[in-house]
């Protein structure tokens, strides 16, 4: 198949600004599915609110657009009714882990086989601009317009802590990562997390003055560095990009099936 | 093994919002933004089919298309 | 033939009720008093196969049970006043996309944390208008638990019928008291099954395009065929859309199906209506006292009736009205400051002759309390 054949073609040119992160991410996801050769009747795409959740009416799959920050509760009753479905639940950062946090960290520790895909450009761009718990300590944003002091999640760390048992990260600057993490993380057993940090030009990019998509694309290539490299030894303050938890711990649904067993008085 | 060699770059200008990216980031510099401030090929023979552009694109709007070289 | 008879908590016949309409999905957070509603749930549906899921809270509840309709199963969540207040902008999802599901509000004093173990009716409005946005809704009540069992069936048969959540707004006397109760045969009550559509697959679905009958037949996520949900304005096959005239017919639709419908989802249970010069007007565990005294005084001759509601929304105005024509007065007994005497009020010929018998502070409103209102409506002395 080709990547067209997973498009609702008929949207596009899609509602994201010129140099948005997040059609490199949705680029990269289709090319994953694709790669993988997973049906489309076969996808469930929950997302939430947000410029990141317009992704999924972009996609030829049963798609569910939600509400602010509970995609993941959305998703949650449908793999648990229909375990064999793939979920995958593209997010932003504001809507994974300011309204939705609590979902965000409760599906992490119920290792549920979801795919959450946290697309980070650190900034709520439907609204405007306003600073998200992604933007960071000194970030510029309309609703903090004398520096923000408050300080940032780290996703993965986050993820790892909240019992995620696949956690990844990458950026839009690399797109051959995003489709790597994507397919590794779909194939997961288990809840995975993908955290792909994401440009918005718009709004991120001009009030913190680093420029337009190519010079945020510049940072993030020039900021970011594969997990214990060199790189990162000269200079802690890089950020890693790579797989830091792939371990298999049992999975929600098939918990579940024990407890009908054992409810049905099996062994 | 067959080689892959460029046949087109194959740009959808109803889907190329003109970010840029694909020009910046072309290793090859091959891509350049025309007076429409659309994605355009330009020196074609240089491409390296890396398809960076084609991955990168936030639009979609890029595909790269290739034949098998028979040399 | 050998009955199956129990012995059980109110909110225990609304579990029977939801398993023998077929539920096979749930999802709860724990709250005084509906918790037994979820540990019920928890015990019988894996027994049966089904599941049954404690989620994060009551906002991710709703959520799943949304999820899980779309898959084709019938669901349900329970809760209580602070929960119900956590779920409302899930329920207007559910109105929007026209999902199937049931939520049970065991109500408590509120607001806010209240009188969490103690009764009241005060959620009556917040079921109605709850969410934000023009929209309808459905809210059934009953006052034993017999009843308790058979508003639940009709509850999923109502979501099934009109895609729409349906809300069972009981209460912590009728949810915690105790009382016999026989689980209908299979087939006794009947049940609305899900309508899915039979288009094939290739063929054009449109999710949100009703049939002649305003009915619209579902396809379940997962099937064959591929279609968008959302909690914004939406076309007939689920895509967002602001256009004027979308937005307008989809708002009417929303309406119309369960308004129009109103008389089909009234439920009423009436006694000595036929003669009575005073009614009054009563649901839930309200209701059993007001039926007491009805009983009591009838005995002694006086031509008291009631009109228990079981249907609260759409208010079942035509029947109030009726009912109440040739009354001297119709008092409104209920746990709030007057929220369904509001609606009678509306509903009759001669308003001024509707007065209310409540009681709001944590206690069950007994004959007595009645039997005192009524004395200083009949001017028999204060």
């Amino acid at each position: 198949m080709a990547v067209k054949d997973f498009l609702r073609e008929r949207f596009f040119p899609h509602l994201w600004c010129p140099g948005c992160g997040h059609g490199t991410v949705l680029n990269g996801l289709v090319r994953a599915i694709e790669e993988l050769g997973i049906r489309k009747s076969d996808i469930v795409m929950v997302s939430g609110i947000g410029c990141s959740s317009r992704i999924s009416g972009y996609l030829d799959f049963h798609t569910l657009h939600t509400i602010h920050g509970r995609a993941l509760a959305f998703a949650t009753g449908v793999k648990m009714s229909r375990p064999k479905l793939n979920l995958i639940v593209p997010m932003g950062d504001g809507d994974a882990l300011a309204i939705g946090g609590n979902h965000f960290i409760h599906a992490c520790r119920r290792n549920i086989d979801i795919t959450a895909i946290v697309m980070n450009n650190r900034i709520y761009g439907m609204t405007g601009g306003q600073y998200s718990p992604l933007s960071g300590y000194g970030a510029a944003a309309t609703t903090a317009p004398y520096s923000n002091i408050d300080h940032t999640f780290d996703v993965v760390e986050l993820s790892k802590a909240a019992g995620a048992t696949f956690v990844a990260r990458t950026t839009s600057y690399h797109p051959k990562e995003i489709t790597k993490y994507i397919k590794k993380a779909i194939q997961h057993k288990g809840f995975s997390v993908v955290e792909i940090m994401s440009q918005c030009p718009t709004y991120f990019g001009r009030k913190n003055k680093i420029g337009g998509a190519v010079e945020m694309l510049e940072y993030m290539k020039d900021q970011t560095t594969p997990i214990d490299s060199k790189a990162k030894a000269e200079n802690p303050d890089l950020i890693e990009r790579g797989i830091f938890v792939e371990k298999e711990l049992p999975e929600y649904c098939e918990e579940y099936e024990k407890v009908i067993e054992r409810a049905k008085g099996g062994a | 093994m067959a080689k892959k060699k460029l046949k087109s770059h194959n740009i959808n200008r109803d889907w190329c919002k003109g970010c840029g990216i694909c020009v910046h980031f072309c290793p090859k510099k091959v891509l350049e933004l025309d007076a429409e401030e659309k994605a355009v090929a330009g020196d074609t023979e240089a491409c390296i089919v890396c398809r960076l552009c084609e991955l990168r694109c936030p639009d979609l709007a890029i595909e790269i298309e290739t034949e098998t070289e028979t040399e | 033939m050998t009955e199956n008879i129990k012995f059980v908590q109110g909110n225990e016949a609304c579990v029977e009720g939801a398993l023998y309409a077929g539920l096979d999905f749930f999802a709860g957070y724990p709250i005084t008093p509906s918790t037994e509603v979820a540990e019920q749930m928890s015990v019988q549906l894996p027994k049966i196969g089904g599941s049954f899921l404690q989620m994060e809270d009551e906002i991710a509840s709703l959520c799943a049970i949304i999820g899980a309709s779309l898959t084709g199963h019938k669901v349900m969540t329970a809760t209580s006043g602070p929960g119900f207040s956590l779920m409302q902008e899930a329920l207007g999802y559910a109105v929007m996309a026209e999902i199937p599901c049931v939520i049970v509000n065991v109500q408590r004093g509120g607001p806010s944390t209240g009188n969490p173990t103690h009764v009241a009716q005060g959620d009556v409005n917040q079921a109605r208008w709850g969410t934000h946005g023009d929209h309808a809704i459905v809210a059934l009540t009953a006052s034993n638990h017999q009843d308790v069992f058979a508003v639940t069936v009709e509850a999923f048969n109502i979501a099934e019928t009109y895609r729409t959540p349906v809300i069972l707004l009981f209460d912590e006397v009728i949810g915690h008291m105790r009382e016999r109760l026989v689980i209908p045969e299979p087939g006794e009550i009947p049940l609305v099954e899900r309508l899915r559509t039979s288009v094939k697959e290739g063929v054009d679905y449109h999710p949100y395009l009703p049939r002649e009958d305003g009915r619209l037949p579902m396809s379940d996520f997962g099937s064959v065929h591929r279609y968008n949900v959302t909690g914004l304005y939406h076309d007939m096959w689920g895509f967002p859309s602001d256009n004027p005239k979308i937005v307008h017919g989809l708002s009417r639709h929303l309406m119309d199906k369960i308004e129009n419908n109103a008389h089909q989802i009234a439920m009423v249970k009436e006694y000595y209506l036929e003669d009575a010069e005073q009614i009054l007007i009563s649901y839930g565990a309200s209701a059993r006292s007001a039926l007491h005294v009805v009983v009591s005084r009838r005995n002694r001759g006086e031509q008291l009736g009631l009109l228990e509601l079981q249907t609260l929304w759409p208010f079942p105005a035509e029947i109030v009205r009726d009912r109440c024509r040739n009354a001297r007065s119709v008092t409104v007994v209920e746990m709030n400051k007057g929220q369904i005497l509001e609606q009678v009020k509306h509903a009759v010929e001669a308003p001024e002759r509707v007065f209310l018998a409540n009681r709001v502070d944590g206690v069950l409103i007994n004959p007595t309390d009645i039997r005192n209102f009524l004395r200083v409506i009949q001017g028999r002395g204060i």
